[in-house]
């Protein structure tokens, strides 16, 4: 099957007064049908900046300088205006993290669902408010013919997430981002969102970009995961491998810096020290061409300070770096 | 009280007006904390876990005497802190410090990092300016920062900086009690173990007690020696970290440990046993019987009308619920098979 989302070395420039500076450099990954690629990293990193420019949304002076976004083979990065409207809430459609802030305070939430139905689809009034009932349903908000009236301040921050991912579907998109959509949320309603999601994945075949910081959190419901350090994509490939026998220092931080739960047994013994990444992400316009993670990295030595890491890996599994790690995690 | 016991909460209650039901109606109650009891040993962390709306950060608060005490007692070594007014408070306070979620908002933008830090000291007149300036640059250093540091302002550094400012800050009084509401909840994954490692090591090298607010199990269980759970008000389950993790008795903490699991297949059959419907229920006028009742896959009749008690179930663990065995043989099941 061919991909439904396939980017080819997207490269997206901040214009600054004293030059353009890299925001994103030569990233590429594609996402199937009822697939799902988590986009891993921590803040600074591009996450978002890549759901933007794959939205045609990026903010005044950000611009795609280089590479293809192809959705269903059509490249969206070189679409004039109009025709990314045609495209946003239709082909494709975003959930973002702050349901509160995402959700317009002053319309009830079915007439912001009902919008895209009306807008892209040409439905009657009527027609678009059954349709927007049983999206509501769907995404499994209780009495949804009296929430459809509803207006967002009235509704529980897990009922507003289930809102936004109603109205992103409703137009049965071929390609869903979802922009951290649990973070703001309790951990058991995560779960439920999570788990919904994966149902109307399954039940739509949509293909899913999920952003996230937390990689085990998604393990269940990701089949890719692509690690973004500094703006560059440094390691990719299936999540079991990517969490079982990471190969970047990067990504193997990552996950040891989480306090893992361990259950039953495992609980009885004393914690474990916290691997911690020293420093932080360096800022935009302090990346050279160099690894952006040697400053921190303990393995950084020798060619790591004088050259690009080359990408190496096996079939799926890439990785840019010099001196990757083995295979116990 | 013994003398190794540091903090003791008993039968705390804060209850905040919610307006009336219509014009004329009855008046509303905000049953935030609902009785809750527990006891902190000196140098140990005491965690407390629940979803938003529990009360978890309420709780923090009548400790911090930050909310309104509605009836109860709070201990502090030999000092009760619910009757304190006035002076006796201010005075007091630099014994109990608290460390907030968001670095971001807990720092006066307009001022310097130093002023900042110097400020508890500077406002309970403790030691001379030369002290202060003094133990502002012994402070910067703890927390791993450099003495720069100090002319700097709160936007001038990163999250984790600040939140290591805003740690400096309430280590700068030499408390006994930290009571630190959701620390790292608002940092990157890679700078919540900086901050983490931090906090275990200050509480090494000074001794220091902590209450711990946090709705990431996986965090208090790095952290905590005594956890416990909290579900609309009250506590439902308290346990020695060790224990509560190798088999908790109470559904809605199976729950959050189910939602927290590492991914896998254990992870799918505590799903299948465990997971919740629906979202926790208004602390206005809470439901009689067990609050948890509603959204509980294991709750009957009686929970839905008589309301469980925290009674014993093991060394130093208690639990309130009237499923206690069929749930803890439940999840016994679950993790045999795994």
């Amino acid at each position: 099957m061919s991909a439904i989302l396939d980017i080819k070395n997207l490269t997206v420039t901040l214009q600054q007064s004293p030059g353009v500076v890299p925001v994103l450099e030569n990233l590429s990954f594609s996402v199937k049908a009822g697939k799902t690629i988590a986009l891993v990293g921590e803040s600074g990193c591009g996450k978002s900046m890549t759901a933007l420019a794959i939205m045609g949304l990026l903010p005044d002076g950000f611009q795609i300088a280089g590479g293809s976004i192809a959705l269903e083979g059509q490249d969206v990065a070189k679409l004039p205006g109009d025709a990314l409207r045609q495209l946003r809430g239709n082909r494709m459609s975003m959930i973002f993290q702050e349901p509160m802030t995402a959700l317009n305070p002053v319309y009830t939430v079915g007439d912001q669902i009902s919008e895209a139905l009306r807008l892209h689809q040409g439905l009657s009034r009527q027609t678009a408010r059954e349709r927007a009932i049983a999206m509501l349903r769907a995404v499994q908000i209780p009495a949804p013919e009296r929430r459809i009236d509803a207006y967002p301040h009235q509704l529980s921050g897990g009922m507003r997430q289930r809102v936004m991912i109603a109205m992103a579907l409703a137009c049965r998109p071929r390609l869903l981002i979802a922009d951290e959509p649990t973070t703001a949320l309790d951990v058991t309603v995560q779960a439920q969102i999570f788990d919904l999601l994966r149902e109307m994945q399954q039940d739509i075949g949509t293909a899913i970009v999920l952003i996230t910081h937390d990689l085990s959190a998604v393990a269940d419901i990701t089949d890719e995961v692509a690690v973004l350090y500094a703006g560059r994509c440094i390691e990719q490939g299936p999540t079991a491998t990517i969490l079982n026998q990471p190969q970047h220092p990067y990504t193997r931080g990552l996950i040891a810096s989480v306090p893992h739960l361990r259950l039953g047994l495992a609980a009885a013994q004393p914690s474990e020290a916290l691997e911690e990444i020293p420093g932080m992400v360096p800022g935009l316009g302090k990346r050279g061409p160099l690894c952006g993670f040697a400053p921190r990295c303990r393995y950084s030595a020798g060619p790591c300070l004088e050259a690009p890491p080359p990408t190496t890996g096996t079939g799926s599994h890439q990785v840019a770096c010099w001196h990757p790690q083995g295979e116990a995690a | 009280m013994s003398n190794d016991t540091l903090l003791e909460v008993n039968d705390l209650k804060v209850h905040f007006p919610a307006g009336r039901a219509g014009a004329f109606g009855q008046r509303l109650t905000v049953h935030a904390v609902d009785g809750v009891s527990f006891r902190v040993p000196r140098q140990s962390t005491f965690g407390i876990v629940g979803e938003s709306g529990s009360g978890k950060s309420t709780t923090a608060q009548a400790i911090m005497r930050l909310a309104p005490i509605t009836a109860g007692n709070i201990r502090l070594g030999e000092t009760d802190l619910t009757t304190l007014r006035g002076d006796a408070l201010r005075k007091a306070r630099r014994h109990f410090q608290m460390i907030f979620q968001d670095p971001y908002s807990a720092l006066n933008p307009r001022r310097r990092a130093g002023d900042l830090i110097r400020e508890p000291l500077d406002l309970l007149e403790v030691g001379s300016a030369d002290d202060r300036a003094e133990r502002l640059e012994s402070l910067l250093r703890v927390v791993g920062l450099p003495p720069e540091a100090a002319m700097l302002f709160p936007h001038q550094f990163s999250g984790g900086q600040r939140q290591r400012l805003v740690i400096a800050r309430a280590l700068s009084t030499q408390p006994d009690l930290i009571v630190c509401d959701e620390p790292v909840s608002a940092l990157d994954v890679a700078i919540q173990a900086q901050i983490l490692n931090l906090l275990k090591r200050l509480q090494r090298d000074h001794g220091l007690t902590y209450v711990f607010i946090s709705h990431d199990l996986g965090v208090v269980q790095y952290l905590c020696d005594q956890i416990a759970v909290m579900y609309l008000g009250q506590i439902v389950e308290q346990a020695p970290s060790a224990q509560l993790f190798a088999g908790p008795r109470h559904p809605y903490t199976w729950s959050l440990m189910t939602a927290a699991a590492p991914p896998g297949g254990l992870r799918q059959s505590l799903k299948q046993r465990f997971s919740l419907r629906g979202e926790p229920p208004s602390p206005i006028n809470p439901p009689a019987g067990c609050r948890f009742a509603a959204r509980c896959p294991f709750a009957d009749e009686r929970c839905r009308k008589e309301t469980p008690q925290l009674s014993v179930a093991g060394s130093g663990h208690f639990v309130a619920c009237h499923k206690t065995e069929e749930v803890s043989a439940a999840g016994r099941s679950i993790m045999a098979a795994a």
